[in-house]
């Protein structure tokens, strides 16, 4: 997979010195990078081999709005709204009682200390596609909320696609100061009919005493490749709640890294992901323990129809020194259908005893028991999955960040399993 | 064409896996009647009840089921639910991420009943078999003991109304008012909608009751016996040595009897 792109896109990106001068510097070692191989653990079941990288090229500028903007989700009810359009800061606002707290939501160059942002918790990129963010991707997108402060209201970044043929990289930064509370909500939505390539990164540090609540919820059109990479960094009894909505994309790859790297230091990780046609959603997940007294819980649900694919591929790192490490790690998947297909690999790396370690993980058909209950009350067969495959995502969306989300996610779900009934039986639709 | 009003169980046989648990059962349960099925452990009572209700795992190899005129045996279990069938699983299953509420209601659409009567149903019949309240907001018997969970399953049979319910040991685990409440709620749908029953106990406590019109005794796979409420007296003070004599134990005798169209047997033997 020889990179086609054009290294003058990148020299030609606007941003700070900093910024130019480390583009260029990444341009000039790319060739050596290794494309991606499904030979490599990371990347093993995923579709990589069929992504066409000529088909997509990186963009100079900012391609011109043709179309009024979608909403933007801005409501007053939100700590600040922001917009990304194919990568670039296209829109943002904060509310007042955040402005006056002191936060700052806005393009990483314009901070004082930007430089020392960037990289500053992902510092090697983790793949070609870490090298493609970092040379050809706009000025990111840094969210910076000083030690101390608590925001009720979450941080609303909507990262919108509508550039078609485009190989785009947004690129947020998130720092939570010390002793904060903050809720950052990321909407990763297309318009339709665009077929491209989007390969987000986000670099969250939550210092300590900290709490951060991420939500990524990808609804990306069916055409989008989307390759995603989130880091989150939690220091000293910092607690960071992640949670991804997987439902868009023809290939949607959320690569997560969790490296706990203070004293008890807690992770939650939820995803929910609904697979339906011949879509492919595939997770990495990285929970690393690298202090004592961390824990780490995630829960991952996802159910597949159609010929969709699913894969789970986790690694739970415990380094020497992080003793008393509770780490919990537990996949399930709920095939719909005979032709779908999930894979699910947990993976354990301990080197220390000291620790209280356990990972799950289940691929099966919906509950033969259950169905046959809910239809021997009269509840359709079809429906009855309905109800069942809704019951399964709810303890997952129990731990949406905010309320707004798990609305969401469930409308989706619904819609989803709505289409599936109609499909399956199109008198019950007329 | 109006059929006859009963439910029909002819010369029925059925496997479960290679094992032929049902050797030709006949039956007949007609509106507002109770028929009680005993037998020992292992006899084929919950097989049977499966089998009516068309669960998987079960293979029907010969005989009949109609319920008023519909042949049963053609249709999935929730058609045989809409058909008018009703069961009362032994070991109710646990369904998390359901609420009662929700599976009532999808129930009464797809029959084409009137949903918006389900709620108030539920709090009623509570009521009336002493169904705490509480639980009726918990997914579909998650975390109820195991009375309760024989008490959820009269409580839906109360608010679905079938025209005919098996009940399979929906006395076991109950307590002796909650047995007594739920009975009684039994009796009182045989007198005020007609339903018909055939109740699956191993006690007599539950007929004192719910008086059946017929009592039948199982073993192998077969009605061995059938009597009137006095026979279930009989059993509880012999045991079902008494009767059965030596068929309790000795599992072979059921092949002697000719237990289920074996296709490989001897047809004249
Ligand atoms: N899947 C199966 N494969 C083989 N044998 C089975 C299977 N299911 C049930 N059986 C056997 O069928 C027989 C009848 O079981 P059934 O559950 O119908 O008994 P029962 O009369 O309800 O007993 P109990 O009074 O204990 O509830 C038992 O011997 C049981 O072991
Ligand atoms: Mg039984």
């Amino acid at each position: 997979m020889p990179i086609a792109f054009n290294p003058s896109v990148s020299a030609a990106l606007p941003g700070p010195a900093w910024l130019v001068d480390l583009r260029r510097e990444v341009v000039e070692g790319i060739g050596d990078v290794d494309p991606p191989s499904t030979d490599e653990e990371v990347w093993r079941y995923s579709r990589i081999g069929d992504l066409d990288l000529d088909r997509f090229q990186p963009l100079a500028i900012q391609a011109p709005l043709v179309k009024p903007f979608m909403d933007s989700g801005a409501t007053d009810a939100n700590a600040a709204t922001v917009v990304l359009r194919n990568g670039w800061l296209e829109d943002s606002s904060i509310s007042t009682e955040a402005a006056a707290l002191g936060v700052t939501v806005g393009r990483i160059g314009d901070l004082g200390d930007g430089a020392a942002y960037f990289a500053s918790v992902l510092s090697t990129p983790a793949d070609l596609f870490g090298h493609l963010n970092r040379a050809f991707g706009p000025e990111p997108l840094a969210v910076v909320v000083p030690d101390g402060v608590r925001l009720d209201a979450p941080i609303v970044v909507r990262v919108h696609t509508d550039a078609d043929s485009a190989a785009l990289f947004p690129r947020l930064f998130v720092r939570c100061g010390v002793d904060t509370d903050v809720t950052v909500v990321e909407h990763h939505t297309s318009a339709s009919e665009v077929v491209s390539m989007v390969s987000p990164v986000l670099e969250a540090q939550v210092e300590a005493d900290a709490r951060l609540r991420h939500a990524l919820v990808q609804n990306l059109g069916t055409g989008l490749w989307n390759l995603a990479h989130q880091a989150f960094r939690v220091d000293q009894n910092a607690t960071v709640e992640t949670f991804v909505a997987g439902l868009g994309g023809c290939y949607a790859r959320t690569r997560t890294d969790c490296r706990l790297v203070g004293r008890g230091a807690e992770a939650r990780l939820t995803a929910a992901y609904y697979g339906e046609q011949d879509q492919t959603h595939d997770f990495r997940t990285f929970q690393e323990h690298a202090a004592p007294d961390t824990t780490s819980e995630l829960l991952f649900k996802g159910a597949l129809d159609g010929t969709s694919r699913s894969i789970y591929s986790g690694l739970i790192k415990v380094d020497p020194e992080a003793v008393r490490t509770r780490a919990y790690q537990t996949n399930r998947n709920i095939k719909l259908s005979a032709d779908a297909w999930a894979h699910s690999v947990p993976n354990l790396e301990i080197e220390t005893d000291d620790v209280v370690c356990s990972h799950a993980s289940t691929v099966s058909p919906v509950d033969e028991e259950q169905l046959f209950y809910l239809e021997s009350r009269g509840v359709p067969t079809t429906i009855a999955e309905r109800l069942l495959v809704e019951g399964f995502f709810d303890d997952v969306i129990s731990r949406a960040p905010t309320e707004a989300v798990g609305l969401a996610l469930r409308a989706t779900l619904v819609e989803r399993l709505d289409r599936r009934l109609r499909n399956l039986r199109p008198e019950a639709a007329a | 064409m109006t059929s006859e009003r009963v439910l029909c169980i002819e010369g029925l046989c059925a496997k479960a896996g290679d094992a032929h648990i049902l050797g030709g059962i006949d039956l007949e349960v007609r509106p507002g009647e109770v028929h009680a099925i005993m037998g020992p452990n292992g006899s084929g009572k919950s097989t049977l009840s499966h089998v009516l209700m068309g669960r998987p795992g079960y293979e029907v190899t010969a005989g009949s089921v109609t319920l008023d005129g519909t042949d049963l045996l053609e249709l999935a279990p929730w058609e045989r639910a809409q058909a008018g069938l009703f069961l009362a699983l032994q070991h109710p299953t646990e369904v998390p991420g359901v609420s009662l509420e929700s599976m009532l209601v999808e129930a009464a659409v797809a029959g084409g009943r009137d949903p918006d009567g389900i709620r108030a149903a539920l709090v009623v019949e509570a009521e009336r078999i002493g169904f705490d309240e509480k639980f009726l907001g918990r997914p579909v018997n998650v975390d109820l003991s195991g009375g309760e969970k024989k008490r959820n399953e009269a409580l839906q049979m109360s608010v679905i109304r079938p025209r005919y319910a098996v009940l399979d040991e929906i006395d076991s685990g109950l307590d002796v008012d909650a047995l007594a409440a739920v009975a009684r709620r039994v009796q009182d749908a045989t007198d005020e909608t007609g339903l018909g029953v055939l109740v699956i106990t191993h006690f007599s406590r539950l007929l004192e009751v719910l008086e059946p019109d017929r009592v039948h005794v199982l073993s192998h796979g077969r009605i061995h016996t059938s009597g009137g409420p006095e026979l279930a007296e009989e059993l509880e003070a012999d045991g079902y040595t008494g009767i059965l004599g030596e068929a309790v134990d000795a599992p072979e005798v059921a092949v002697e009897l000719g237990l289920g169209p074996d296709p490989f047997a001897d047809p004249l033997a």
